[in-house]
């Protein structure tokens, strides 16, 4: 009987935090899961992500604190060994579905969707059956917005690479200032599947921060009579064009850049759902309920690679500093064509309408609107914003698409 | 930049790539993150004249169904013009609103017109469309 109790003890998680020579990682990590989950819910920092990332973080740690003898993780939902076997070209499990279906934890089995890239874009066909995107179309020139504000991507990239981050990993960092998570997590799957958890911390963490991170720049670069610039009013945009719209994108992107295939077909294929106006249904289910079940399994999956023993390292703190970088650089890039549209266009356009390029819908486009309408009370930005603010979601999956093709072997 | 200095560039990344990880030196790697910004430029650029050739013909077609039908009937009687009713002192046309309740429209008017302090009939509201 006592041995009975005193084994239970001793294979208990408490026990590990003592036995587990990882253990206090995990137990630094289940603080850091405590803290996220305050974020995503008093603070409300996307929370609809950052809940489940939070809770995927703790079940992770909770459940690998205990170890055997032979150091194996009997009670882990998530295997970090497991997945780096599948990654490791000498070992005979690489590549190995199967023996992770077979062996695997819980969310080793649901992490399979986001390493075979099947969650993010699935979110982008969400994303795009819930995009209105009449404003770009009825202002093109919003998309040279959209990718001026790319470029905190390859400033941060060329940063990382500074820092003695190798390319691919460079890349993923670098992806942080397209604003966009599943671009984020497709990008950083594909290429440096290691640093997922940090990166999707610091993207979604950032996004959320964005009426905080912007604004302070937005002043710093635009003069109050910039800011006060009142807009035309946008053409209305015909059903036909609206229809045309993710066929000539989907076309004409993808034979660009192969590359962008999974994210521009799905992005593109979500708007042709809303917009022909004859699948109703399923638009319905793909901004709704799928769009939910997947951000579940990916906010879930994409937490548990926050292990103690991989996240707790110096290399995580570069990745948040680089991707506050990304973010402020992507926002600098899209202000400052803003302003070169504003003086060529004789000031009929609105600069802080570029800082709406950084993707992040339509959380940017607001924050922009938030401004001018501080400079001036009449000021109606939201519409114009939205163009460049969904050019933006373009932008970073073609920039994804030209890291993957470099990077991605 | 030459498109053959950006094919070179393209074939030897894609080399190393395939061994795995790589190192960039500092010239190499400003090459790629100056490559990068370019490509996501010159997509987009052509991306947006691709849409303004697609909307001016839009444009055009939805125009000329317009046309028509007034040169089609060049004969018939003028029906007396109806004789329009008078606006609101100070209204300015009719608000087209798009997925959007009427109620909510009519709030969202009278939320503007308290926060700028001016009386509704001397704003002039276009439209009101639900961002979604």
């Amino acid at each position: 009987m006592l041995d009975s109790l005193w084994q239970l003890v001793s294979e208990s998680g408490f026990a590990g935090f003592f036995s587990n020579p990882d253990g206090w990682r995990n137990l630094v990590m289940i603080a850091v899961a405590c803290v996220l989950l305050y974020l995503g819910i008093k603070k409300q920092y996307e929370p609809l992500l950052m809940v489940g990332i939070a809770v995927g973080c703790l079940l992770a740690n909770v459940s690998s604190v205990f170890m055997t003898a032979d150091g194996s993780l009997p009670d882990a939902l998530y295997h970090q060994s497991l997945w780096d076997d599948f990654l490791n070209s000498a070992s005979p499990y690489y590549h190995d579905y199967g023996h992770i279906l077979a062996t695997g934890g819980l969310i080793d089995i649901l992490y399979i969707g986001v390493k075979a890239g099947i969650y993010p874009c699935l979110i982008f066909m969400g994303i795009g059956a819930m995009t209105d995107f009449g404003p770009l179309i009825s202002n093109p020139k919003s998309l040279l917005l959209g990718a001026a504000a790319q470029f905190g991507v390859f400033f941060a990239f060329f940063g990382a690479n500074l820092l003695g981050f190798d390319a691919q990993q460079s890349a993923s960092i670098g992806i942080i200032g397209g604003a966009d998570g599943p671009t984020a997590i497709l990008t950083t799957t594909k290429l440096a599947p290691e640093l997922l958890g940090p990166i999707a911390v610091a993207a979604y963490s950032y996004m959320a921060l964005i009426p905080m991170i912007q604004p302070p720049i937005m002043k710093a670069l635009t003069t109050e009579k910039e800011r006060s610039v009142k807009m035309e009013q946008l053409r209305e945009v015909s059903k036909t064009e609206k229809i045309l719209f993710p066929i000539v994108v989907t076309i004409f992107v993808v034979l660009l850049l192969p590359s962008t295939a999974p994210l521009i077909g799905c992005l593109m294929f979500g708007n042709l759902l809303k917009e022909t106006g004859v699948t109703e249904r399923l638009s319905d289910v793909a901004q709704n309920a799928l769009m939910n079940i997947v951000t579940l399994f990916l906010g879930i999956s994409v937490g548990a690679t926050m292990v103690g023993s991989r996240f707790l390292q110096f290399d995580t703190i570069k990745i948040v500093v680089l991707g506050l970088i990304a973010f402020a650089f992507s926002t600098i890039g899209g202000l400052l064509v803003g302003k070169l549209m504003y003086k060529l266009s004789g000031g009929k356009i609105n600069p802080l309408i570029g800082s709406a390029g950084v993707s992040a819908v339509p959380m940017a486009a607001r924050v922009s609107q938030r401004e001018g309408q501080k400079a001036n009370p009449s000021n109606f930005l939201l519409m114009h914003a939205m163009g460049p603010n969904v050019a933006g979601v373009i932008g970073s999956a073609i920039a994804a698409g030209f890291l993957i093709k470099m990077f991605g072997g | 930049m030459s498109f053959a200095l950006a094919e070179e560039v393209v074939s030897e990344v894609a080399e190393q790539a395939a061994d795995g990880r790589m190192k960039l030196d500092v010239g190499n790697n400003l090459l790629y993150a100056i490559l990068g910004y370019l490509v996501v430029f010159i997509g987009l650029a052509v991306l947006m004249l691709v849409i303004i050739i697609v909307g001016r013909i839009m444009v055009a077609k939805m125009k000329k169904p317009a046309a028509a039908p007034e040169a089609a009937a060049p004969a018939a009687v003028p029906a007396p013009a109806a004789k329009a009713l008078p606006a609101a002192p100070g209204a300015a046309g009719e608000v087209k609103i798009y997925d959007t309740d009427p109620r909510d429209a009519a709030m969202i008017m009278a939320i503007v017109a308290d926060k700028l302090q001016k009386p509704l009939n001397e704003l002039r509201f276009v439209s009101i469309k639900e961002v979604k």
